[in-house]
């Protein structure tokens, strides 16, 4: 027997001539790295899976993209009647029906982004149980084929800002950085989640009731200036909050939320390395357990 | 320290292996171990955790003192130490359960061993299924591109394959069909096809062969066979004996999770069929699963060779006699047996009627073995399932599917020393001949 003196991660494909890789196959113990190398090498694979997603999603519907908008819209008509209209919640005098769809632009992204990451390891069970491939690629995909339905959300939100004319500020180039913050978001969570999901099944009884409460723990309906002055950076722990707000600067012009925003970054990238962790930790029992 | 070269690693010492072969697989001590329940029953609900971790300090300090009850583990695969050398194709063979899986999983790294090691030098291609992946809605012409990137195919590699993926596949017309509207067969040939496209430099492959019509099952194992002859690395697992003797030079045993034979693939057919005859001496008194009156009971089922020998296993153009041994209360009047044979696609190859062919008496003992012989045997090399019927007095008196299985192996069946592997359903004796029409002018 050859010992070998570099010590490979198991699984890990270490290429010893460009020709040929040497896959080492042993169990491993306890918490082992990321390894985000193999999942580069599979981006491709990342790739498919998300455009399958996408090509499949509005399949034999008869509205087809158009679900996009209309979920977003719809509940922004609700929010504007009851809380905009009957409750009188203040919006920063932001009309009320901007107001709420730029918050609910990211927040439909997220909540179904969450939903379907959650659900998607033991809806792939076929897949994990028959082939490998870095299982990181199967909730990134679900995470990342939201993105097209924002983007068509998205474009109702130019017609109501033409609408209300709004112009944004220079600060609208900030927005692809929130929009990295709900999908970090979205994605930290959904690692934990699915990976828990495996394991229990409770899991998926507990989404709805979840993002509900999410829902109103989130400036969605309200603004983060009903919250008193000196919780407010706090309320970046939740890390929608810091979204929302991000959002409603970026494009609405209201004043930047610097302090929650900081709050929020630190919390989602720090479920974000607890949930890839997590991920791989669990990772080796799921087509045992799944 | 040295340095191999070949493996460009340094060792503390060569080993004979390190110095001879050229190694695509080594494996070494492998093992794997599941608790027992079954993998697919393992998943908890929270709430057992949650009492589990609540009662677990109780349970702790009633045991205080004595060791823990042991956890209820089973081995599906235990201390497989292997090396395959580049080029080789080995059959892993073995009963249902006896580790042929587990172990293509584990190499497939889609779960890990509990126990050693298995080093691969070389890109992997692992086919436990075809059409993994596959998703109904999409077209043929999608789900190439997606199944080909979850076997592990790049994009331009797909791009370039794609014309010869769709010839090979059949199925043209109906690329920019949804599979979901696609004939099972449609499906299975598709699929099979970008597997069969697959280049890895070892491939992994389970089974998969057992998929398909006749015609299109011959062509896989003709590409099985251009797979193997291309000089790549192939383990390939199957219950077919004649496939694994066709395409393997080496075999392998494994039983009960343990690696029993290793050697040139007829010895370990061999041992496989004693383990089988050892295992099951088509034994049916157990069965329970049965039809008709229950007047008479079949309770056994079994083949013997011209001599009277037991066999395990036929061979083409062999003289087999089946014999059936039954347990009845009274005498039975009129009776007549009824044998099926189906071939691996479930269709029915022959039917045996005693009433037809003739033979037995019109009264026959209550209890007693008939036998019938069949002079050489028509079937092509492949796996066979009987199913098997006793009338008695016009009326169904027992009936068991599925009563015994059958491996034949090619042979020698025309006396010419040669019988290929052509697609066919049954073998018939011929003879050709030409007559001269130069010699009448």
């Amino acid at each position: 027997m050859n010992t070998t003196i570099d010590d490979q991660q198991t699984g890990s494909v270490t290429p010893t001539d460009h020709e040929t890789p040497t896959t080492l196959i042993r169990p491993s113990r306890g918490w082992v790295a990321l390894n985000l190398r193999d999942l580069w090498n599979y981006r491709e694979l990342l790739y498919f899976l998300t455009w399958r997603d996408i090509k499949v999603r509005y399949k034999q519907t008869v509205l087809g993209a158009a679900w996009a908008v209309l979920q977003p819209f719809l509940t922004m008509v609700v929010f504007s009647v009851f809380f905009g209209q009957l409750a009188k919640v203040p919006s920063d005098g932001i009309p009320y029906p901007i107001f709420s769809y730029c918050a609910l632009l990211p927040w439909s992204y997220f909540s179904g982004a969450l939903d379907r990451a959650s659900n998607s390891l033991v809806g792939s069970s076929h897949l994990i149980t028959k082939v490998y491939f870095p299982r990181l690629a199967i909730p990134i995909s679900a995470v990342t084929a939201g993105l097209v339905d924002f983007g068509i959300a998205f474009v109702v939100l130019l017609g109501m800002m033409i609408y209300y004319s709004f112009t944004p500020t220079i600060a609208v180039l900030t927005l692809p950085l929130f929009l990295l913050l709900a999908v970090a978001t979205a994605l930290a969570v959904g690692l934990w989640l699915s990976a828990l999901n495996v394991q229990y099944r409770d899991v998926r009884y507990t989404i709805p009731f979840l993002t509900q409460f999410w829902l109103f723990a989130t400036p969605i309906a309200y603004s983060s200036s009903l919250v008193p002055e000196q919780w407010r950076t706090w309320y970046g722990l939740n890390p929608m909050a810091g979204v929302v707000e991000g959002f409603r600067w970026a494009l609405l012009g209201k004043e930047p939320p610097t302090s929650l925003l900081a709050v929020s970054a630190v919390v989602v990238v720090l479920l974000l390395i607890g949930g890839l962790y997590y991920f791989r930790r669990m990772e080796k029992t799921f087509a045992d357990v799944v | 320290m040295i340095f191999n070269p070949k493996t460009r690693t340094w060792g503390l010492y060569i080993d004979s292996e390190m110095v001879v072969g050229d190694v695509a697989v080594h494996i070494e001590n492998l093992s794997k171990q599941y608790r027992i329940g079954g993998p697919q029953a393992r998943y908890k609900t929270m709430r057992e955790t949650l009492i589990d971790m609540a009662a677990a300090p109780a349970r702790r300090l009633r045991r205080f003192g004595r060791p823990a009850p042991p956890e209820e583990t089973i081995w599906a695969l235990k201390d497989v130490t292997f090396d395959v050398e580049r080029g080789q194709v080995v059959g892993i063979i073995g009963r249902n359960g006896a580790g042929k899986t587990t172990l293509l999983r584990i190499l497939s790294r889609i779960t890990e061993p509990t126990e050693g090691y298995a080093e691969i030098k070389g890109r992997v291609g692992s086919l436990l299924e075809v059409g993994t992946g596959f998703h109904p809605e999409l077209t043929g012409r999608e789900n190439i591109y997606l199944n080909g990137a979850i076997l592990g195919m790049r994009r331009v590699e797909i791009d370039r394959k794609f014309d010869e993926i769709v010839a090979f596949s059949e199925i043209e017309k109906f690329l920019d069909t949804p599979v979901k509207r696609y004939s099972s067969g449609m499906y299975v040939r598709l699929a099979f096809s970008v597997a069969a496209h697959l280049e890895p430099e070892i491939l992994l492959v389970d089974e998969v062969l057992a998929v398909g019509d006749a015609a299109f099952q011959k062509k896989c194992l003709g590409k099985m066979g251009d797979v193997a002859s291309e000089g790549r690395t192939v383990l390939f697992v199957s219950h077919n004996m004649a496939a694994v003797a066709g395409l393997c030079q080496r075999a392998l045993l494994l039983e009960n999770g343990r690696k029993n034979v290793d050697g040139p693939v007829s010895n370990v057919i061999a041992r496989y069929g004693d383990l089988l005859d050892q295992a099951r001496t088509g034994d049916l008194t157990s069965v329970n699963d049965r039809g008709g009156t229950g007047a008479v009971k079949t309770t056994s089922i079994w083949w013997v060779d011209s001599q009277g020998a037991h066999l395990s296993m036929l061979q083409s153009g062999q003289t087999v006699e089946l014999r059936i041994a039954y347990a009845a209360k009274h005498a039975l009047r009129d009776p007549s047996f009824l044998v099926g044979v189906y071939d691996s696609l479930s269709r029915r190859v022959f039917f045996l009627d005693s009433s037809e062919s003739g033979g037995l008496p019109e009264t026959l003992p209550p209890r007693g073995i008939v036998r019938c012989l069949i002079e050489d045997l028509p079937l092509p090399a492949g796996s066979y399932r009987l199913n098997l019927a006793i009338l008695a007095e016009h009326e169904l008196a027992d009936h068991v599917t599925h009563a015994a299985e059958i491996q034949v192996l090619g042979g020698d069946f025309f006396g010419s020393g040669v019988l290929k592997r052509h697609r066919r359903v049954c073998l018939l004796k011929h003879r050709w001949d030409v007559a001269d029409l130069t010699q009448d002018r």
